[in-house]
């Protein structure tokens, strides 16, 4: 790294402003144009009742991918959240199926069981020192499986109708999971940029030791972005057994991917400490897009995969670009 | 007539917005020990990531034994017989000693790597270097010195014309350094040329035969160091007149602040006792590995320790999280400025409100006109120099960043004050600032254990000096008589009357 001179220090900021905004309008730039290709190829991608249907499914990721950005963050990984989905989206099925219909426990129990699991992957990962891939290997398994023993291997389907208001309703024009998506994209950017939970997770994420020796409790701070992504991930899982009127046994599988990807697209470092949740917003739009997008055209999923696998690296990429340039 | 190596002609670098180096013309010889000093920021760095490879000058010329060069890589610089040892060494910890030194052009036999020959080379080079080191150990289990002799030898394999040497000594102790300045007499007499980066003015007037020195990423001057005074060097280092390197004010020292009492970890620190007063300088001298850190660390609640009790001001205290220790007016300013001391990707407002975030927050929620008031006291306090609140501490100086890290401690209003290392790597002018700091912590009252391996400063700047050795107090000694000898014999384990062993 460079020493600049302190003389002509203030240019420096200006040009490290400048990729900062790159790095935000670049990424927003990436979703607009894809966006009126889009639109050109297919004109059914601008109807709005596809509009609508984009940013639900987009939701469903979009709500564990805020809480992803915490962990993230903080420099952890979950790999555990698709299994968080099915066995608290299970958990509610049951409480409106067979265990006594009530909405209240059926809403309250999935989150204080996604929130709980959350804690106990941070839990495990700072008290025993362990790498939170390691911990989120093992939940993911524990969860996928304690999934399959409640709902003895069966799909539980028939929601009430209160229910179904989670994953299908509206709210005038706009699907009830939007709102729930766009209200945690905004209450968690308030919480990163306003409040001493939020500055201390980039300055934890940024360097642990330094955090720690500046007297900031890192191992408390990690457990509580663990629980909060535990608990959005439990509220994926209510909307997506909402939406499907149905707890699947597969519910969920391979979300971990789709919502690491929004996060890393979305200019979050991998590294902890630079990101932020607005630039995930964008990241969950561009890749639900991108497959709805395919979808339309008719693109093989095979193909799909392969398109998506190639944005992620060249996303990173240009992550590192950036880093290089304003560091050279 | 000496010959010419290497040759920079207008040599210039440009980053965005900044000229790191303007129009750099100088040469170095043969043969022989070069010095480059100046301030951080001067464009040393610079200078020597160009020339190794790194970066790609931007106009001027580099002209190495003749022909005029350009290396694209490290890799190109190293085959060309140019290397550089960096603070931070490129040993792989888990493979041998000799795998290490032959890295990247291991001796092959078919397919399969020769081992036979690989350790025999290696025993060669370290035979050369008249160090005893096993070729089959494995890196991670040997000391600084021994990793930075590999590194050395690494260099030597690829018939390394020119070593660059940055910073050699900032982790070695004094012993160390006697046995790396050996070398480098040795290298030199078998017509290595040497670059020598440091910021202890000591050693390149013991070791160097010209010095450079650059300044704001100008050239000022080479000269032999026979004619160069140490005053003369500095200025020219800082550009102006620093006046005395050690500013040291005496104070009244108070009551007793800090207590402690047979604190024992066993093998690391054993039946340590320390009396600390306000308005006193501690200085804590002894080698590396001597258990100065491992205290500072045990009495901040970052190690654990098993016997022993703390008092402060009189109350007995259990410090078993650095949180504790802070909300009882402890301080810690740690070894590592850039991994322990600061977030550098986080701004210098960020950086100054670590510690008293909840302290200004309502409900969570951070009080933002009073962090930048905050921000903007320390600053000033402080005399940071940073062209905003918001830039990156990445980009201060080192100086300007440790001024940071003490300013985050004065805004928490801590009064016990451990500073481990609290100039190292910092260059001249900016080192009398952080003592002057310490002066006016001191004058309100604050009280200061600090450890150094600079014996200078702890000689010029402490009340009272204690000596470590493996992990025990060896001895006291007082300012009046202490000198730089008394304390290298206790350090090293020699006999010594005049100190009162506790």
């Amino acid at each position: 790294m460079p020493e600049p001179l302190e003389t002509k220090k203030e240019k420096v900021s200006l040009v490290e402003r400048f990729f900062i905004l790159w790095d935000r309008i670049g990424i927003l730039l990436a979703f607009i144009v894809v966006c009126i290709l889009f639109g050109i190829l297919t004109p059914v991608f601008f109807n709005p009742l596809n509009i609508l249907n984009v940013i639900r499914q987009v939701s469903i990721i979009g709500v564990i991918a805020v809480g992803m950005t915490f962990v993230i963050l903080l420099g952890g990984i979950d790999l555990s959240v698709g299994s968080v989905v099915a066995f608290t989206g299970i958990i509610a099925a049951g409480f409106q199926v067979k265990w006594g219909g009530s909405l209240f426990l059926s809403i309250v129990i999935p989150l204080l069981i996604g929130g709980g699991i959350g804690f106990l992957n941070g839990f495990i990962s700072t008290k025993g020192g362990l790498h939170p891939f390691i911990v989120t290997l093992g939940t993911m398994s524990i969860f996928r499986g304690a999934t399959l023993l409640v709902a003895k291997g069966r799909p539980i389907s028939g929601m009430s109708r209160s229910f179904r208001f989670i994953g299908a309703g509206m709210i005038g024009p706009i699907p009830f999971p939007v709102i729930l998506f766009l209200g945690s994209v905004i209450i968690a950017a308030i919480i990163l940029r306003r409040t001493v939970f939020g500055r201390y997770i980039y300055a934890i994420g940024g360097n642990e030791e330094a955090a720690l020796l500046s007297g900031i409790r890192v191992d408390r701070y990690k457990i509580s972005a663990f629980t909060i992504l535990g608990f959005l991930s439990a509220l994926s899982g209510l909307i997506l057994t909402s939406r499907l009127n149905s707890g699947e046994l597969v519910a969920g599988e391979g979300y971990e991917l789709d919502v690491i990807a929004s996060v890393v697209i979305g200019g979050t470092s991998m590294m902890g400490g630079e990101g932020g949740v607005y630039g995930t917003l964008i990241g969950a739009l561009l890749i639900g897009v991108i497959s709805n997008g395919l979808n339309l055209l008719g693109v093989q999923p095979y193909w799909q995969m392969i398109v998506r696998g190639s944005i992620i690296i060249l996303a990173v990429l240009m992550d590192k670009m950036k880093r290089r340039f304003r560091t050279a | 007539m000496e010959e010419v190596i290497l040759e920079f002609d207008k040599l210039t670098k440009k980053f965005p917005g900044v000229v790191a180096l303007d129009e750099v013309s100088f040469d170095i010889f043969r043969g022989e020990v070069h010095a480059l000093v100046g301030e951080n920021g001067a464009g040393k760095s610079t200078l020597i990531k160009i020339v190794t490879g790194v970066y790609q000058k931007t106009s001027g010329e580099v002209f190495y034994q003749g022909k005029s060069i350009n290396f694209r890589s490290p890799h190109d610089a190293l085959q060309n017989g140019i290397a550089a040892i960096y603070q931070e060494f490129n040993l792989i910890p888990a493979l041998t000693v000799a795998e290490n030194i032959f890295m990247g052009h291991h001796f092959v036999r078919g397919k399969f790597v020769d081992w036979k020959k690989m350790e025999e080379e290696a025993r060669k080079l370290l035979d050369f270097l008249e160090v005893d080191i096993d070729v089959n150990s494995r890196v991670r289990d040997l000391g600084v010195a021994k990793k930075q002799v590999i590194e050395i030898a690494k260099a030597l394999s690829h018939n390394a014309k020119v070593l660059i040497m940055d910073e050699p000594t900032a982790a070695l102790a004094q012993k160390e350094i006697k046995t790396l300045f050996r070398i480098i007499r040795f290298l030199k007499e078998s017509g290595v040329t040497i670059i020598y980066i440091s910021h202890r003015l000591e050693e390149v007037y013991e070791i160097c035969d010209r010095v450079t020195v650059l300044r704001d990423g100008k050239f000022v001057a080479t000269k032999p160091v026979k004619e160069l005074k140490v005053e003369e060097l500095i200025r020219m280092m800082v550009g102006r007149e620093v006046g005395e390197r050690f500013p040291r004010v005496s104070h009244t020292i108070g009551e007793e602040v800090l207590r402690v009492e047979g604190l024992t970890r066993p093998g690391v620190l054993e039946n340590i006792n320390i009396s600390l007063h306000q308005r006193e300088i501690l200085g804590i001298a002894g080698m590396v590995g001597s258990g100065r850190t491992e205290l500072l660390r045990a009495i901040y609640g970052v190690d654990p320790w098993e016997e022993g009790k703390i008092f402060i001001r009189g109350e007995e205290v259990k410090i078993t999280s650095p949180p504790e220790a802070i909300s009882l007016g402890i301080a810690l300013l740690p070894e590592e400025r850039k991994t322990q001391g600061l977030i550098l990707l986080l701004s210098v407002l960020d950086n100054l409100g670590l510690p008293i975030l909840p302290n200004i927050a309502n409900a969570g929620f951070i009080d933002e006109d009073r962090l930048k008031q905050i921000g903007e006291e320390m600053v000033e306090a402080m005399n940071i120099k940073t062209p905003s609140l918001y830039q990156r501490v990445m980009y201060l100086s080192g100086g300007n960043q440790q001024k940071v890290v003490l300013g985050k401690w004065f805004a928490r209003k801590c009064d016990i004050y451990l500073f481990d290392e609290p100039t190292r790597g910092i260059d001249v002018g900016a080192k009398v600032e952080i003592y002057q700091l310490m002066n006016r912590l001191v004058s309100e009252g604050a009280a200061i254990i600090m450890v150094s391996s600079e014996l200078p400063e702890i000689l010029a700047m402490s009340d009272r000096i204690l000596v470590m050795r493996e992990g025990k107090i060896a001895g006291e000694v007082n300012r009046e008589e202490a000198n730089q000898e008394l304390i290298l014999n206790l350090a090293l384990g020699g006999k010594n009357h005049y100190a009162r062993t506790p």
